[in-house]
């Protein structure tokens, strides 16, 4: 069996982490018993992903990419940047990386077995989708247990599946398209995921068809040491418009667990895609993964991407405006507490002419916490009458935390505009004292100035995300003070 | 004392803020009904000590006691303080960005009252209010006091005391920043708020308020402590001759 080369391994589990979130435990950190159709042993090799291949009864081309991404992850060094010391903790033979916890999919909700089904009850998926969604999918450890989508979408054409469903039956679209945007060799991460990838969802939106009613994807990690790679891929074709919206949360273990995803969006001419994330992992989750659409011409890609939970993030949204007259949003909120660390940010690519581009990015860092911004703009020569617009807030809440931001412009074209602010505040005793002087505790108090500052943020997502948004941030402020 | 209920009084404040005495021993009381304008030139003290009063913890009590309808109040904090219906208006509101107007507001109300306030029933009275103070009611979606103009942030002063409906209001220097129509809409407002059960404590420089709002009585407050109290006739005659006069007599005190 192969062995990823660059292993620190440590003796023992790493020390508990501390959640923040007091009642995260109660309100998403539960567990269910196990009773899965398949777990296999720990460990990564090129046994697990033939059996994945097998099991999935996959075509030949796919099991193929899945060996070569294989040998390009372990020979592929870990990252050297970033919170090195984090990283050197992921025991990558300490893993499950595939459990597949029912045999089929289920098709209505009385199809996945009880503790499952009563999993995303609590989670409020069912009603999510009873109110407000066009189509919505369920992940469980590696599959998706449970996926429908609104009838009318069908008839338009509209495709919105799993991954592997994506793989049997678009075969063709997916042979195309699958790593295009993110080849195997773009990182370590995208390799693993590459190879022993998983679920995921697999959209494409026929030409100027409107999906106007958010779909959404959640997902949910149940085991232990599990591993998580599930694999997007979303074209809009020809004027085509659709909002994917994705939601995440764990159980808390003492142990790590890795939640490595990789999401490839394209945009065709005209086409308009926006990504929203609200990653609400546990604390011992580390959290890296690989988001990048291209955008073709006047076609617009908005990532709206909030970061709450997990361990360690990594993840810089990207798009290449590869276009002319293309545009690209990436709105990013990272809240980072105790022994967590969002190392969050955003990358544009102008590769064509009169291409435009907006990065807004929030961090909030509090009891030790670190969040990072670590963006990337850069202009082709080829990219004339380009615009962009960066502006990066940091809010820091006491002096045990931290927060750091690491931009880069690499500018070669002639005739662009470019907007950099950054900014680092913390709260003022003086808005503390207004708020007080009308009858908020101090708590209430920090809280609506923290739901203030990302309410640049939240005003962007759907209502009853934008509550449930705030709803985290208060409880993260819970206690905050003394 | 009078038969009328004290609502608000000073025993014996003293005042520090970084090791220096700054208010030197007041004693002052406002009753139901009343309002009182407490003037005297800049830096007197006048705004240390109505936030002191509101409990800002900047400013150390040094001595002295502080009564809210008779019970002590000068260890607690400032939202407790304001729920029992201590307001201040204050003379330079801080920003809250991306905090709207209706939002600080309905948490407010909601904290003065001790109770959840219907979203329509919230809607209604602030509705009133708007209208109350000649506002665009285009002006609850905005972040509170972020880019207002200097009249804009009084009247959201004066639009948080109208609901939140304070037993005693402070408002420290609320006609600074006016133009003369908003100093009546503000000035009016005011006068439609407070009423037999509760009490007004206006703090000013200048009579330009107090041409409107017509005080029970007036103190004047110099380097820290009362130099003379009297009815309205001593706004007219401070109009006049200022506040030189009223120095001779603190020198001479403390001479004495």
């Amino acid at each position: 069996m192969a062995t990823p080369e660059t292993k620190k391994k440590p003796t023992k589990a790493p020390k508990q982490q501390i959640d923040i979130r007091d009642d995260y435990a109660e309100k998403w950190g539960f567990r269910d018993p196990e009773e899965y159709f398949h777990k296999g042993a720990k460990g990564i090799s090129h046994e697990v992903v033939e059996m994945m291949s097998r099991m999935k009864k996959e075509p030949d081309w796919m099991r193929r990419k899945r060996h070569e991404a294989l040998d390009i992850f372990l020979a592929k060094p870990m990252p050297t940047w970033g919170n090195t010391d984090l990283l050197g903790q992921i025991d990558f033979e300490d893993i499950y990386y595939y459990i597949r916890p029912m045999s089929e999919q289920g098709r209505s909700w009385d199809e996945v077995p009880e503790n499952i089904k009563k999993t995303f009850d609590r989670l409020g998926i069912p009603e999510a989708e009873r109110k407000f969604l066009a189509g919505v999918s369920a992940q469980y450890e590696s599959e998706v247990v449970y996926h429908s989508v609104q009838e009318s979408l069908t008839e338009q054409g509209v495709v919105f599946m799993d991954m592997d469903s994506g793989l049997r039956e678009h075969p063709e679209i997916v042979e195309k398209f699958f790593g295009s945007v993110i080849p195997p060799t773009d990182n370590k991460f995208a390799a693993l995921n590459s190879a022993v990838w998983s679920g995921g969802s697999f959209i494409y939106v026929p030409p100027d068809t409107k999906v106007e009613i958010p779909l959404q994807a959640y997902f949910r990690i149940n085991a232990e040491n599990m591993g998580q790679f599930e694999r997007t891929l979303i074209i809009a074709d020809k004027g085509a418009r659709v909002h994917y919206i994705e939601g995440c949360t764990a159980p808390v273990y003492t142990t790590n667990s890795l939640h490595s995803a990789v999401v490839e969006l394209i945009a065709m001419d005209d086409a308009y895609i926006r990504y929203t994330t609200i990653q609400n992992w546990a604390n011992n989750i580390y959290n890296l993964v690989t988001k990048r659409a291209m955008a073709h011409k006047n076609a617009v890609v908005e990532w709206v991407d909030g970061n709450i939970g997990s361990k360690l993030t990594m993840k810089f949204p990207c798009v290449y405006l590869v276009g002319e007259g293309a545009r690209g949003e990436i709105l990013s909120v990272a809240f980072a507490g105790q022994e967590q660390h969002q190392d969050a940010g955003a990358k544009i690519i102008h590769a064509a002419p009169r291409t435009s581009s907006t990065i807004t990015s929030k961090s909030i860092s509090k009891n030790g916490g670190r969040s990072s911004y670590r963006g990337l703009v850069k202009v082709h020569p080829q990219a004339t009458d380009c615009k962009t617009s960066v502006q990066c807030d940091a809010l820091i809440l006491d002096p045990e935390s931290r927060s750091d931001t690491y931009p880069t412009m690499e500018i070669d074209a002639d005739r662009v505009q470019i907007e950099h602010e950054a900014r680092v505040s913390k709260i003022g005793d003086e808005q503390i004292f207004y708020l007080m002087s009308r009858g908020l505790s101090e708590d209430d108090a920090r809280t609506l100035i923290v739901n203030g500052f990302i309410e640049a943020f939240t005003k962007e997502l759907p209502m009853e995300y934008a509550v449930e948004l705030n709803r985290l941030i208060e409880m993260e402020m819970e206690g905050s003070v003394g | 004392m009078s038969e009328t209920k004290s609502l608000l009084a000073c025993e014996g404040v003293r005042i520090g803020i970084a090791g220096k005495e700054v208010i030197r021993g007041v004693d002052l009381e406002l009753r139901a009904g009343e309002k009182v304008a407490l003037m005297g030139p800049n830096g007197s003290g006048k705004s240390t000590l109505v936030n002191t009063l509101m409990g800002h913890p900047g400013y150390e009590l040094l001595g002295g006691k502080i009564l809210l309808d008779g019970e002590e109040i000068q260890d607690l904090p400032a939202d407790e303080r304001a729920r029992k219906g201590l307001f201040l208006g204050f003379q330079y509101p801080v920003s809250i960005p991306g905090v709207s107007v209706a939002n600080v507001l309905r948490a407010a109300v909601n904290a003065r009252r001790g109770k959840e306030v219907s979203v329509r029933e919230f809607r209604k009275e602030m509705m009133a209010a708007f209208e109350m103070l000649n506002i665009d009611p285009k002006f609850a979606a905005r972040g509170l006091n972020e880019g207002f103009s200097g009249g804009e942030k009084k009247r959201a002063e004066v639009l948080q005391m109208a609901l939140l409906k304070p037993r005693v209001a402070l408002m420290d220097e609320t006609d600074s920043g006016l133009d003369i129509d908003a100093l009546k809409t503000v000035a009016g407002g005011i006068m439609k708020l407070s009423g037999p059960e509760t009490g007004v404590i206006l703090v000013t420089h200048y009579q330009r308020l107090l041409n409107y709002i017509q005080p029970d009585r007036v103190h004047v407050l110099m380097e820290g402590r009362i130099v003379r109290s009297g009815g309205a006739d001593l706004v007219d005659k401070l109009e006049e001759e200022g506040y030189d006069w009223l120095e001779k007599s603190v020198e001479e005190r403390q001479e004495a």
